[in-house]
């Protein structure tokens, strides 16, 4: 493999900058790596590739990496990551490629206007390479949700890559891309950077605007970062991050140091750090494997100089209930938007069929089953009948759960936990039970439902089927920098000593 | 049990713009049955309990009232499945019969 598709995002930057290497020449490493171990995930019985891309615009790439050899070039003050190529979450907008978040709906829709962190990391000058796989409009925990085709987890390509950016992780971990973006409303960034071996980060919400991420659950969607190190993810951060005006629950408050932060981490001392293992994210559920590795992870931090004590959140257990009602119920108004008349698809507007009728023709033929089910679900929470009991009742565990939080980060300066309770399973095998696929998101929701930060950073593999796990770091909301701080000790402490970050793909580069 | 039937699905559906098939209402009713059975676990928390919409401390976020370019009338209309004489083309939106 070329030496430039195993470099961490600060390493290419640092060789960029010292012109050892041209922003044009790592493009096309990357978009090489794509055209070999992408495939094209026709599902035809061959060896289908990671399918992490769902559209690569290798002209544009290279444009933009030209651009930024030019700034490096001029001397100027180019950002920390000019010239570093970036994969970016279909459900991003870019005007100049198609966004479609993974829904026929969308299929080949261009939005008129890039997202605010898309025009953030072109004016930075990192050199966006494509569009990623998703669950259909980020609902999922796995990508099989896809109107085309799942992602495949580059550590095993029989199984998935989690979700709902499957894409963006699967990117990152199989060496396409060494950063990526993608948007977290249920651990759809942490979920599937723990089944990949992957850094990924959700933001305290509000910190990075959502101005040009297609809204699933407006009160839980937040755009943030993966990649393969967790200084890199800093750097991210800090490009995509800070107020905008054009986000109407953007914060106004300054960005955390986030670098400054996984610098401070990457040293090593955790002394003083309160750590707090969260009681109710163990047990039954949570792959043997998975318990293990995290708990070894928990003797590292201890070896660190954190104080690690064990905290009870009793209300995280109305976590899922509650975001399996408030996620939908926002989804089944934010989807109201795709009413076949003002972009996307239209079905059977023959001369003879009312408005509604198009409507809801070209809304059952557009959407995918999950997304069906999430707005029929959001409905009926959202109706005369069900509100008090069911999407009220959702709005008070939320306060429920916000008050362990703030109860938990009264005695620790970060809580912790497993990412996810098992490693990545194989493609298919939740396919017919929703209920099963929603479990996957146990341990990350409530950080979307309070809002705080939350990241995880991998912590080996699992003695039982030797795939990745990740460890959560959950922080306060805008103490951001207390979670990179924690995870970069850790993944320094950690070092080498669990494999590859970019696994081979054996199976599939033998077979070409 | 929630008891979520075939007929309440094909309302859920009526009211949220999707023509579901016949066998959809099958696999739907049963899926929805089983997930509203388990998201009703939060039926026993307390009304006295406040709710939260949202965790971000600010309401009424307001703009300067200052004209800015809007987005070209030809880049709004890209998009359109259908579009004549700089307007979106829709199916007609009255009842009668044709």
């Amino acid at each position: 493999m070329n030496e430039l598709l195993t470099l961490d995002a600060a390493e290419l930057a640092r060789r960029l900058h010292a012109r050892e290497v041209s922003s044009v020449e790592v493009t096309r490493a990357h978009l090489e790596r794509i055209e070999a171990v992408d495939g094209n995930g026709d599902g035809d019985g061959g060896p289908d590739g990671v399918h992490a891309f769902l559209h690569v615009d290798a002209e544009g790439a290279l444009a933009a990496a030209e651009a930024a050899d030019r700034a490096i070039a001029d001397g100027g003050p180019a950002s920390a990551l000019a010239g570093v190529p970036i994969a970016l979450k279909d459900n991003l907008t870019t005007i100049d490629m198609p966004t479609t978040c993974a829904s026929r709906i969308l299929e080949g829709w261009r939005p008129p206007y890039d997202a605010t962190v898309v025009a953030r990391l072109r004016a930075a000058g990192l050199v966006p390479l494509g569009k990623t796989n998703l669950d259909e409009f980020a609902m999922g925990s796995s990508t099989e949700n896809s109107a085309f085709g799942p992602s495949r987890n580059p550590w095993d390509l029989s199984r998935i890559p989690g979700g709902s950016g499957g894409g963006s992780s699967a990117a990152v971990a199989a060496g396409e891309a060494p950063l990526a973006l993608g948007s977290d409303t249920g651990g759809s960034i942490r979920q599937p950077g723990a089944v990949t071996g992957t850094v990924g980060v959700k933001p305290t919400y509000g910190t990075v605007s959502r101005f040009g991420l297609v809204a699933f659950s407006s009160s839980l969607d937040q755009i943030g970062p993966c990649a393969r190190s967790v200084l890199d993810a800093a750097l991210l951060h800090e490009v995509i991050g800070g107020h905008d005006p054009r986000d109407q629950t953007s914060v106004d408050a300054p960005l955390p140091p986030v670098v400054e932060a996984a610098l401070a981490g990457a040293r090593g001392d955790l002394a003083g750090v309160r750590v707090g293992v969260v009681s109710q994210f163990a047990g039954e559920g949570y792959q043997p494997g998975v318990s293990a590795a995290f708990t070894d992870a928990v003797r590292v931090l201890g070896e660190l100089g954190a104080d690690v004590v064990e905290v009870s959140c009793p209300s995280f257990s109305y976590a899922l209930p509650a975001y399996y009602l408030i996620a939908p119920s926002e989804a089944s108004s934010n989807l109201a938007r795709f009413d076949a008349m003002r972009y996307g698809l239209r079905v059977g507007d023959d001369g003879t069929r009312s408005t509604d009728d198009v409507m809801s023709l070209t809304r059952e033929v557009g959407f995918g089953a999950e997304v069906k089910r999430r707005i029929m679900i959001g409905t009926y929470a959202l109706s005369a009948g069900s509100y008090d009991a069911l999407y009220g009742k959702a709005q008070r565990a939320r306060t429920l759960i916000v008050r362990d939080f703030t109860a938990a980060f009264e005695t620790c300066d970060v809580l912790v936990s497993p990412t996810t309770p098992t490693t990545a399973f194989p493609i298919g095998e939740r396919a017919d039970d929703p209920l099963a696929i929603y479990l996957a998101d146990l341990c990350t929701i409530p950080s979307n439902l309070a809002g705080n930060a939350a990241l995880s950073v991998p912590c080996g593999t699992s003695a039982d089927d030797g795939l990745p796990v990740g460890l959560q770091v959950m922080a306060p909301a805008l103490a951001d920098d207390r979670a990179y701080r924690v995870a970069a000790a850790y993944e320094t402490a950690r070092g080498e000593s669990t494999g590859p970050r970019i696994p081979e793909l054996r199976a599939l580069e033998g077979s070409r | 049990m929630s008891d979520i039937t075939r007929d309440d699905v094909a309302h859920l559906a009526r009211l949220a713009r999707l023509a579901v098939t016949d066998d959809e209402l099958d696999t739907f009713s049963r899926q929805i049955d089983a997930i509203v059975d388990t998201v009703s676990a939060v039926g026993d928390i307390p009304d006295d309990v406040p709710p939260t919409a949202q965790v971000v401390p600010q309401t009424n976020v307001l703009r300067p009232d200052a004209t800015e370019p809007s987005l070209p009338r030809e880049a709004a209309l890209a998009g359109a499945p259908a579009a004549e004489e700089g307007r979106f083309r829709v199916p007609r939106i009255l009842g009668e019969e044709l």
